[in-house]
């Protein structure tokens, strides 16, 4: 943790030097657009839920550079992920996998709209085929009243 | 002098604020004197409360570093509104601020509410003041505002540069008066389940409040997300950052709420679920409140954290909303659900709306919490970000946008699907012909954007067409559709304006994220670069200072056909107090699409590199906002909803 926060400090008393630089980026644009794309969806790992695509951070631009020599040696799209995810962790996936431990994470929205789907269908049908409440006895009696 | 004033004052509201809860909650059915003394307890309470905001203020206004809280915050340089901002800039001010909002709610209910039954009264403020005495007790003793330095520092530190915005100064009041507001429907669920009574006339109560809450927090996220658009460097409106989540949850849940509240005004139903989502919206704003300030979750936006402060905020946090659901659980099963009806009809139409947005909720809650949670039971660590958020929320969203519009169309108890259905066959032609049109002369095809677009139009026209079909035009004589349009109750009006706003906002967001142009280049002095249909001309860099920073400043020349040429001027400022440096984008609004523009390094050359955005039509996502925010204040001041006035007898109800 004091690491980490040494870490912070660093970054944040040098003098910003912003996302992606024109000298860091590659001659090919369909290269440099998959290197984008890639980098949209992996985090800045000493930075608060931002991508290395938008970050200042030195190590982001470490990473950046690394994508991009990755993509350079010619690997595909998950080559580089998963490079980076061999060295990384999972933790620099913005989008975490489907796996056992995010089930939860991916499962519980799309659960709770159908199991709410399928409650509220019964509720509905239940309503259909209840039908109107009878009358307490009082409102009987005021109506037997009303009627004679 | 006047510090130690403003402590005694903000001690002796917390003192009043827990006499009065007690007594109130003791005598709620019997003390009418008891009801009385709260009342006016609670206004006392504002008036202390602001008293001892205006010491902190005065302190940081003549720069009194003898404040410890001026001292680490403020400094004599800054401008005179950032040295008022300074006073919320921080974790003990803000906590101030979020107080005097709350006494500020209580004292509006304790003034306006004259006609609320005297028992409803006594245990809403009783609750109100509850939560006055627990969060003021938390403030005093763990983040106390008040505090001297002894010898007073001759100059004080600094308020981080980032902040040093008109943004501090309009983001968090209007945010803040958003989430506590929404204290008020709390303290109205909880006392209906203490005593039981809840109908129509509750919601009527309680409806007002959810929607001035409802403006202001709208507000307030539009206003953070512009704040964070210009201010952190790359033009990104919106990040899922946990923070932001933070407000944008009790948004979510409090649009249930005031569509849920609706169905109970109207047609006395829904109230078990009304009095739920009451309980949750104020649970979504406390825990956003503990994970912006307890720093469990440190973010750009997380100005203060401390790990104690932490535990005691979650202790409070388990008190109110555990106690609030726990009395929900053992007394909601004795409510009893009113009115009847058809499952396509406007009722059911509201509740699909609270469907759809309850589970979006959830998609974001258990978004933002898991990564915690799973580090603290697995010690696993996972990022959840941006990719998983715009999947789930886009994926619970989209068919609410496809189904909003048919909901204002349906009729009360029982509707006809298929004659709506026809009604709005004109709506989906035109929405299909505009996004069909954006899309050919907009710069083509982007994977979903047509489909983003066409939900857009379909909504606002929607809304449109409502008000058309209702004032009869084009079916009936255009007198008879003018005095029918004069005629209609500014309720129906402002259901139509927020859905535009709906619509207008997706639009936006759509046409930004799909077309949106970049440039990241190195431009040498008197070159020339052109992004889109814009030619930026670089005439080169000259300092400047400003009143407690120095910059570069970048001047551009920004030519396109069809208007004047511009300057910009974006800067890299250094702050001098703390040696903190900062970027200030410039950018330029060509009607709705704007320009955005970075300055960066010097190269070695004498290069600078450049980046710049063309953003068409981004400034939709803000307007629409803007436009719900107005459609809910039009509705507040419909006659029908105003607390405290009395309908007029000789008026007939509007015919629905």
């Amino acid at each position: 943790m004091k690491r980490l926060i040494a870490v912070l400090l660093l970054i944040w008393l040098a003098a910003p030097a912003l996302a992606v630089d024109p000298a860091e980026m590659l001659k090919d644009p369909a290269l440099e657009a998959r290197a984008r794309t890639i980098s949209a969806g992996l985090r800045c790992l000493v930075c608060q839920n931002e991508s290395i695509d938008d970050s200042d951070a030195d190590l982001a631009h470490e990473i950046r550079v690394l994508v991009r020599q990755r993509l350079l040696a010619g690997d595909s799209d998950t080559q580089v992920v998963q490079y980076l995810v061999d060295r990384y962790g999972e933790f620099i996936l913005l989008k975490p996998v489907l796996a056992p431990h995010t089930l939860v994470l991916w499962l519980a929205a799309p659960t709770l709209l159908i199991v709410g789907g399928v409650v509220l269908f019964i509720a509905a049908r239940r309503r259909r085929t209840a039908g109107p409440v009878a009358l307490s006895p009082d409102e009987q009696q005021a109506l037997d009243d009303l009627e004679s | 002098m006047t510090i130690e004033l403003g402590h005694f004052a903000l001690v002796l509201a917390v003192a009043i604020a827990a006499v009065s809860a007690v007594a109130g909650l003791l005598t709620w059915r019997t003390g009418e004197r008891v009801s009385l003394m709260i009342r006016q307890g609670a206004v006392l309470q504002f008036v202390l409360v602001a008293a001892g905001f205006a010491a902190l203020v005065q302190a940081f206004v003549t720069s009194d570093f003898s404040l410890a809280l001026a001292y680490e915050h403020s400094h004599s340089l800054q401008p005179l509104l950032f040295k008022i901002t300074s006073v919320w800039g921080n974790h003990e001010g803000s906590m101030v601020l979020w107080i005097m909002i709350l006494v500020l709610m209580g004292a509006a209910v304790a003034m306006f509410g004259r006609n609320l039954p005297r028992e409803l009264m006594t245990l809403v403020l009783s609750i109100q003041s509850l939560l006055v005495a627990a969060f003021g007790a938390f403030t005093l003793f763990t983040s106390n505002p008040f505090l001297r330095l002894d010898p007073a520092p001759i100059e004080g530190q600094e308020l981080n540069p980032i902040l040093q915005d008109i943004g501090l100064a309009i983001h968090p009041p209007l945010l803040y008066t958003g989430y506590v507001g929404f204290s008020i429907c709390f303290s109205f669920a909880v006392a209906a389940l203490i005593s039981g009574r809840i109908d129509a006339a509750w919601a009527r109560w309680v409806r007002p409040w959810a929607l001035l809450s409802w403006c202001f927090l709208t507000l307030g996220i539009a206003m953070g997300s512009y704040w964070a658009y210009y201010e952190l460097g790359w033009g990104g409106w919106w990040f899922w950052d946990p923070v932001e989540n933070a407000s944008f949850l009790p948004w979510l849940a409090g649009t249930a709420l005031l569509h849920s509240a609706l169905v109970m005004e109207k047609r006395s139903a829904l109230k078990i679920w009304t009095i739920f989502l009451s309980l949750i919206t104020f649970s979504l704003s406390l825990l956003g409140t503990f994970m912006v300030r307890s720093g469990v979750l440190t973010s750009v936006h997380s100005f203060a954290s401390d790990p104690t402060r932490g535990l005691v905020i979650l202790a409070l946090l388990a008190v109110f909303i555990g106690g609030a659901f726990a009395l929900f659980a053992l007394r909601a099963p004795s409510l009893r659900a009113g009115g009847l009806f058809a499952p396509v009809s406007r009722e059911g139409a509201l509740i699909l709306n609270n469907l759809f947005l309850t589970t979006a909720a959830a998609a974001v809650l258990v978004g933002t919490l898991y990564p915690l949670v799973l580090e603290a039971l697995t010690g696993k660590t996972i990022s959840v970000g941006a990719p998983f958020f715009n999947l789930t929320f886009g994926a619970v969203i989209a068919p609410l946008l496809i189904v909003l519009p048919f909901g204002p169309f349906l009729a009360w108890k029982r509707g006809d699907l298929i004659a709506v259905t026809q009604r709005l066959a004109a709506a989906a032609g035109a929405a299909i012909f505009a996004a069909i049109l954006v899309v050919a002369l907009g710069g083509g095809m982007v994977s979903l954007a047509p489909l983003g677009l066409l939900l857009g139009f379909w909504v606002a026209f929607g809304a449109i067409a409502e008000i058309i079909d209702r004032i009869g035009l084009g079916r009936m004589p255009l007198s008879t559709s003018w005095h029918r349009l004069v005629g209609l109750p500014r309720s129906a009006f402002s259901t139509a304006l927020a859905h535009i706003g709906v619509g207008v906002s997706v639009i936006g967001i759509v046409t930004t994220t799909a077309w949106q142009l970049e440039l990241i280049t190195t431009m040498m002095p008197n070159t020339t670069q052109t992004i889109g249909s814009y030619a930026l001309k670089f005439d080169g860099v000259k300092d400047v200072q400003g009143e407690n920073y120095a910059a570069e400043r970048g001047l551009f020349t920004v030519t396109t056909p069809g208007a004047a040429d511009r300057v910009m001027t974006p800067e890299r400022r250094l702050y001098q107090a703390s040696g903190t440096s900062t970027t200030e984008a410039s950018i330029e609004t060509y009607g709705f699409t704007q320009v955005y523009l970075q300055l960066g390094e010097l190269g070695p050359d004498g290069s600078r590199v450049v980046r710049a955005w063309v953003k068409p039509y981004i400034t939709l996502i803000w307007f629409g906002a803007i436009i719900m925010a107005l459609a809910g204040f039009l509705s507040l001041t419909d006659r029908r909803l105003r607390v405290g006035v009395p309908r007029r007898k000789t008026a007939p109800a509007p015919a629905e």
